[in-house]
């Protein structure tokens, strides 16, 4: 039986993935996910994991490493954020496309210029179109539980894409929370040993990673978009199974306080508990505020998020990143799309908080609810606002 | 043109003309592969390949052979074989090498030794792949690393890289009024390796085939990283024509320009013995179009620094002396 | 695995471009692309294994009786067996002859 601990996230997170028994992992400390592939090697040091540890060069050679190793039939973790992300980012498209389920944690950091290392979601942000599976953990449980997750959903014959899960840098990296921890045996039950489509071996030699001519390209494009919608399902599937087992839900969308509520606020990130804070004082008030929360990125939630939000007046998306130049934020701008053909529809507002660490406190999310439920009707380009920028 | 007209004397002298019966018939890597007519680096392959044998997983670095080689839903590998990306072959190497040793150790898959081996064009290993190649030698991966060095960015069309020879014209460094064409010498990756201090580095070319079948089979086993560095003549991107592809490689050992030599455990041994007088530099690169536009004063320049850096690798050979008997002196 | 139909359907390409048709490269023909091609005399060859050794392609191949000769279906005509011969008992032939 697990037992109820009170750990740093990002160790928790490193207990999370050896309890996976990934056979090779090749990280690169970067600030502020570097506890995790840190802790990861003690485990590894003190016998407690059986795996090839690959203190590997730079991010890049990281996830290459893992294409590698998850090539021949290993199962694989690696960790980064920020500028390590985006340096492994020539290859995250890859190996999507190879279909190997490369697991990565990624502790959210604002991507440079200037360098800052304290938490926002511009990293991942950059990394949409690349065809990985994307969750999003609000506090330290919920990472624990996705860790563990993501190698299920990924391994998945019907998946067989990498997956990563998203945690806020510093918020919750570096913050100690009470997380029940699954025992070995636990997690042995939920999750078998990886059986991998392809291997490399000589026993029966194959080619990874071919040319693919115009001929073929639109088609292969076609068969990795079909393969991300298809994992919403075995996403599903395994939350369910994780309820049965572990008794801890999970749904793409998750809501609180929605009954009712005329403004709802959307989040992705730790982010929500500080909403969570607002909307109960606010309903303490009698203002009808609730909160959505989304866990599940990619494949987006398209169905979830419509049902979730159809009663509502008006909806505040947080965002934790900048499209410069762009229709408001990323998230907002898909929620918007999302949303464009419904008939009955809530009136949008942008708030890009939280950027490169600044503080988002409950009076913070208090505003932003007030003014979302008087918001009219506006265009995307004048419905954004990076908050609480000083003029 | 045929060696008929030699002294018969010579023909018998040589025990490599008949080795070719006792060499590996299978082909690991078959024909049908789109390479240009006469591509060195593709016979090279093949050679390394036999010598390789069936137990080897291939890490190929984007390059001329990776993409002749792997035209999606065909391949030319009878081995397994994987691509990634043009700077990482070093890096997915490192990754598959781990990933055998874990599932062997684990008992996921049979317990036999499979050999990993990253290759690479001199663009994957000299310049982009550079930082890939370093880490994954310093870490001492159990992995035999092989540069395939055609001394130019062959597939994307003849730009130079940081193996581009001293006056050669290339697309990017191009010979005109005002330049000789790549004005840098050529980076010496082996003595790098060397540095490295890796158990076994070897220079290599196709136009010796014993030799450089000898030296993969070497680093085979070897159980940790290891280096080839095998010039490969392009007759596409050297201007050359297709059929002297092997005699350009002699010529280029011939004339002290690639010397062939091995290092292991750190002791410099010349395995491929050039003539007592090398040859001149202006036999190589007569034959060849991307040195067409050299001046005789250029080439004297050339020929000087040929002589300098072949007498600096000769006294390192002589004066070379292995770790073991470095530890006892 | 038997070989499908190019081009593939989307549902038909293999998860990832993988190939698992080791050596399938043979079923491209390249010796289309031959402008000369290489005529044994068997009368000078020695036997030795040269041209065998050297060809790029592979496709020289040991008959049973010792005499080499090149698989016409992939020889591209580089001239390299006939260059290296040490009896000079290849010659490039134009194709057109």
């Amino acid at each position: 039986m697990g037992k109820r601990i009170g750990m740093e996230i990002a160790l928790a997170a490193a207990e999370a993935a050896a309890l996976c028994r990934p056979d090779v992992i090749a990280a690169y400390p970067i600030t502020p996910n570097t506890h995790i592939p840190e802790h990861l090697s003690d485990i590894v040091a003190e016998g407690r994991l059986d795996a090839e540890y690959i203190c590997v060069e730079s991010e890049h050679s990281a996830i290459s490493a893992c294409c590698g190793a998850s090539g021949t039939g290993a199962r694989t973790f690696t960790a980064t954020s920020s500028q390590g992300l985006l340096y492994m980012q020539e290859v995250l498209p890859i190996v999507s496309a190879m279909r190997l389920p490369v697991i990565m944690a990624i502790g959210n950091r604002a991507v440079s210029g200037p360098i800052n290392i304290w938490n926002d979601h511009s990293d991942i942000m950059y990394q949409r179109d690349t065809g990985w599976v994307s969750l999003f953990a609000a506090n330290g449980q919920e990472t624990v539980d996705m860790m563990i997750q993501a190698f299920k959903i990924g391994e998945h014959r019907d998946v067989m894409l990498p997956v990563n899960i998203n945690l806020d840098g510093f918020q919750l990296t570096h913050v100690v929370e009470p997380i029940f921890m699954p025992d070995q045996e636990e997690v042995d039950r939920f999750l078998p040993p990886y059986k991998p489509y392809a291997q490399l071996h000589p026993d029966k030699p194959m080619s990874m990673g071919t040319l693919g001519l115009p001929e073929i390209f639109n088609e292969a494009m076609r068969a990795k978009n079909e393969a991300i919608l298809q994992s919403k399902k075995v996403v599903l599937d395994v939350w369910k199974e994780w309820e049965k087992q572990f008794g801890r839900k999970y749904e793409p969308v998750e809501s609180y306080k929605t009954e009712g509520a005329e403004t709802l606020l959307l989040t992705m990130g730790s982010m929500g508990e500080t909403a969570e804070i607002a909307v109960d004082e606010l309903r303490k008030d009698g203002v009808p505020v609730g909160l959505v929360k989304l866990k599940l990125w990619r494949p987006f939630p398209f169905e979830e998020l419509r049902k979730v939000v159809k009663g509502a007046k008006s909806l505040a998306v947080m965002d934790r990143a900048v499209s410069f130049g762009g229709p408001g934020g990323p998230v907002f701008a898909e929620i918007r799309s999302a949303l464009y053909d419904e008939p009955k529809k809530p009136r949008t507002l942008n708030f890009i908080i939280g950027l490169g660490g600044r503080d988002m406190v409950v009076e913070d999310f208090i505003k932003m609810a007030k003014k979302t439920a008087s918001t009219k009707k506006l265009r995307p380009e004048d419905a954004y606002e990076i908050y609480g920028a000083r003029e | 043109m045929s060696t008929a007209n030699l002294n018969p004397k010579k023909l018998f002298e040589n025990f490599e003309l008949y080795v070719p019966k006792l060499i590996e018939k299978m082909e690991y890597f078959s024909p049908g592969h789109r390479a240009c007519q006469g591509c060195g680096e593709a016979l090279a392959i093949r050679m390394m390949c036999k010598a390789l044998g069936k137990d080897t997983v291939i890490a190929n670095a984007t390059g001329c052979m990776e993409v002749i080689s792997s035209l999606y839903p065909t391949t030319a590998w009878n081995l397994p074989w994987i691509h990634v990306a043009f700077p990482n072959s070093a890096s997915v190497g490192s990754g598959v090498s781990a990933g055998l040793k874990a599932l062997r150790r684990k008992g996921r898959i049979p317990d036999r030794y499979v050999k990993t081996v990253a290759i690479g064009g001199d663009g994957g290993t000299v310049d982009i792949g550079f930082q890939a190649l370093s880490g994954a030698m310093e870490r001492g991966h159990d992995m035999l690393y092989v540069c395939f060095d055609n001394e130019a960015y062959m597939n994307t069309g003849i730009q130079r890289s940081g193996a581009t020879p001293f006056g050669s014209s290339t697309t990017t460094a191009p010979a005109g009024k005002a330049s000789i064409g790549n004005k840098t010498w050529k980076k010496n990756v082996a003595e790098i390796m060397v540095e490295h201090g890796i158990p076994y580095i070897a220079t290599a070319c196709h136009s010796y085939p014993i030799d450089f079948m000898n030296k993969v089979k070497k680093a085979r086993s070897i159980k940790g990283p290891s280096y080839i560095h095998c010039l490969s003549v392009c007759p596409t991107g050297w201007r050359s024509t297709s059929e002297t592809c092997i005699k350009l490689g002699r010529l280029a050992v011939e004339a002290g320009i690639f010397p062939l030599y091995e290092v292991k455990y750190g002791k410099y041994k010349i395995t491929v013995d050039p003539p007592e007088k090398l040859r001149p530099v202006t036999d190589y690169i007569k034959p060849q179009g991307r040195f067409r536009h050299l001046t005789p004063d250029q080439i004297k320049g050339i020929q000087e620094r040929v002589l300098m850096e072949y007498n600096k690798l000769m006294n390192k050979v002589n004066h070379s002396k292995s770790w073991d008997e470095l530890k006892a002196l | 695995m038997t070989a499908k139909k190019w081009p593939e359907t989307w549902q038909e390409v293999n998860p990832g471009c993988m190939v698992f048709r080791p050596g399938s490269a043979s079923e491209y023909h390249t010796g289309s692309w031959r402008a000369k091609r290489p005529i044994w005399e068997n009368e000078k060859c020695i036997k030795c294994g040269v041209c065998y050794i050297y060809c790029p392609e592979g496709c020289v191949t040991e008959g049973a009786d010792g005499f080499f000769e090149a698989n016409l279906d992939y020889c591209k005509g580089c001239g390299i067996c006939a260059h290296e011969c040490w009896p000079a008992a290849i010659k490039m032939v134009n194709e057109e002859d």
